[in-house]
């Protein structure tokens, strides 16, 4: 990593792990205090920027467009909710051991598949397992079968289409289109507690960055550079002795793990998790926040996210009719202004100032200006190579 | 009949897309270390060809052995460019947003190309000389560090010959390397080629007749499938057979070019 990204990921790490929380703490009277709701809110768009680093290698480096996230987020998200829905036990509304949904749909014992879900630990390894093994055996059968470009955008989103109804129905024991909510307390702790809520927002923050060191671990290796490879020419790929299907299905699985994390973390902050979250629109809002934000650079997928939906709780509160013709406009907008984001945007812009400012220094002194010029002399004139990739 | 001492064998191969068949009972075989061109008009199954010795296309009838005893027909592509048969393919495919210097690192012949291997590993001391050397044989040293996506058309043509030359391979599959090339350029390249073929099999499909002149000791000639004749340029260039199935085109036999 150079030593740039370094420094900056440290005090981003710095900002987003220590200083914020820290200001959380402070008494209301503070000029740095910042509410609890303000921090909540926080959390959710940090897990939101967890999955959006994982579909970046995904689509941004990779070239794979997956229109079905959203169901990775979901499996996330019940498993962790289950857990917490077990947890309330009979402090819930009927008094029952079971889950209030339960109650009320004449559920009689614990379906067999929750039962498990009491274990933390086992919680813990669901997160991660559930979302990553339902990516293998998906992304096995549809790589194999090399289905790519807008095929496997066409099938991951009917994947979230028929997730969002399997989840809907009552007969799966998932709570129905109301989902999972009212949690009480997550491994012991209330989530009614400020403490607790600063807590789950500093582990979010801390896996945020684990994530994207993670990430950027991948990109930076050879394998990262396949990937790439397989966006510019999967057929050139093939033919180099790489299996371009085994690196899709590696980015797939962990980009659908990283998902399930996001999940996760999501469930306990924002208190529910029901089938709306997983189904199709959602999981296209996940593409637009990676695309506004920047695709393959990692920094610009997190930024996104966290920009886009912040973006959205304001929109949404102050003018809420306006939100979804907002984020169609912001979609439209960057495929066709901004086909690199907002990052992408930056680094042109600091590339076009820099070149500015240089011109201007050697108009001003015209005696190295022209001895600079002298130096290419030999041969004709050349066009300035082609220095920056649009995507790298 | 035996396969020794050839590169690459084909016995008996028939290729058909839906009903129309682009090699029909086509036998063929190469010598190691043997520069061969093939020729013939639009259609004749040269592409198909290539196709089914570097595992895109699979016959439903014949076999395609390499080297002394390797059957082709159960290998995915990756496998077969494992085994040391490079392709390069007619229009230039290369990796646009990687550097000149990665596009060849990426093709580098390696005990192992899959995920977790190239996880772990990083930059291959040992591999700066060899990349640097192929960069220098296609005349790109100098663009080492440029995106790919900046290069000229003919540049990519070479570039994409180093990436080939790159995986070591013992045979290579070049598929219209001239195809939009300027009259230079096409020397060079008919240079690269030959230098190349000091110490590998080569197999050209080429139209420019010009240029087959220029490179080939060996001509093979398909028509509809089939191997139509087979011997050194001049020979087959006034077979009357040839002659035949270009006529339409030029008769004169001095440029066949479809």
């Amino acid at each position: 990593m150079p030593r740039r990204e370094a420094v900056a990921l440290g005090v981003a790490a710095l900002l987003l792990v220590v200083a914020l929380p820290i200001c959380n703490a402070l008494p209301t009277s503070s000029p740095l205090h910042l509410s609890d709701f303000r921090l909540n809110l926080f959390g959710k768009f940090l897990a939101y920027a967890i999955l959006a680093l994982g579909l970046d290698l995904l689509w941004g480096y990779a070239g794979v467009l997956s229109l079905g996230h959203g169901v990775f987020f979901g499996l996330g998200a019940y498993a962790m909710g289950m857990h917490l829905m077990l947890e309330i036990g009979a402090k819930s509304v009927y008094q029952s051991a079971l889950p209030d949904f339960m109650v009320w749909n004449q559920v009689k014992e614990l379906p067999l598949f929750w039962r498990p879900f009491y274990s933390g630990a086992f919680t813990l390894a669901a997160i991660v397992l559930v979302p990553g093994l339902f990516a293998l055996a998906f992304g096995f059968l549809a790589f194999r079968s090399r289905i790519r470009g807008v095929y496997f955008s066409i099938i991951t989103q009917a994947l979230a289409l028929s997730a969002w109804l399997v989840f809907n129905r009552n007969e799966m024991r998932l709570g129905g289109t109301n989902g999972l909510a009212d949690f009480k307390t997550i491994f012991g702790f209330s989530l009614n507690q400020a403490s607790t809520q600063r807590g789950l927002y500093a582990v979010t923050a801390l896996v945020l960055v684990v994530a994207y060191l993670v990430c950027r671990w991948i990109t930076n290796s050879r394998a990262g550079k396949v990937l790439v490879a397989i966006r510019d020419s999967e057929t050139r790929v093939l033919f180099s002795g790489y299996s371009p299907a085994r690196y899709k299905l590696f980015v797939f699985v962990v980009s659908a793990v990283l998902a399930g994390v996001a999940g996760a973390l999501y469930a306990p902050q924002v208190g529910i998790i029901t089938p709306a979250k997983l189904g199709v629109l959602p999981s296209i809002e996940m593409v637009v926040w990676v695309a506004a934000g920047g695709r393959g650079t990692l920094v610009g997928a997190a930024l996104g996210a966290f920009g886009v939906n912040w973006m959205q709780s304001w929109l949404t509160t102050s003018y809420p009719d306006l939100w979804l013709l907002f984020l169609g406009g912001l979609f439209m907008g960057v495929v066709l202004f901004f086909p690199d984001g907002l990052v992408g945007a930056l680094a042109r812009t600091a590339t076009r100032m820099m070149r500015l400012t240089r011109s201007a220094s050697s108009t001003a002194t015209p005696t190295e200006s022209a001895r600079s010029r002298e130096a290419p002399r030999t041969g004709h004139p050349r066009p300035e190579p082609v220095s920056r990739t649009p995507l790298q | 009949m035996t396969s020794t001492g050839s590169i690459i064998y084909l016995e008996d191969v028939t290729v058909s897309y839906d009903g129309f068949k682009a090699l029909s009972r086509l036998n063929f075989y190469m010598d190691r270390r043997e520069l061969r061109v093939v020729i013939g008009p639009n259609g004749a199954g040269k592409t198909t060809l290539l196709d089914v010795i570097s595992g895109r296309a699979k016959p439903e009838h014949g076999r395609v052995i390499f080297g002394d005893h390797t059957d082709l027909l159960p290998l995915r592509e990756n496998d077969i460019a494992g085994l040391g048969i490079g392709r390069k393919f007619q229009t230039p495919s290369v990796f646009v947003n990687l550097s000149v210097w990665d596009n060849v690192e990426l093709s580098l012949k390696r005990a192992s190309k899959g995920v977790f291997a190239t996880l772990l590993e990083r930059d291959a001391g040992g591999e700066r000389e060899r990349i640097a050397a192929t960069l220098a044989t296609v005349g790109l040293a100098d663009k080492a560090a440029r995106p790919a996506g900046a290069l000229s058309h003919g540049e990519k043509q070479w570039l994409e010959i180093g990436m080939v030359i790159a995986q070591d391979p013992e045979l290579l599959l070049v598929d219209e390397p001239v195809a939009g090339m300027t009259d230079e350029e096409t020397a060079r390249t008919g240079e690269l080629l030959e230098s190349i073929a000091a110490d590998r099999s080569v197999l050209v499909i080429e139209h420019d007749m010009e240029f087959v002149r220029q490179i080939a000791r060996k001509v093979t000639v398909l028509h509809q499938g089939t191997v139509l004749c087979e011997g050194p340029v001049d020979q087959v260039q006034n077979d009357p057979r040839v002659l035949e199935v270009y006529i339409g085109r030029r008769r004169e036999g001095t440029n066949a070019h479809g």
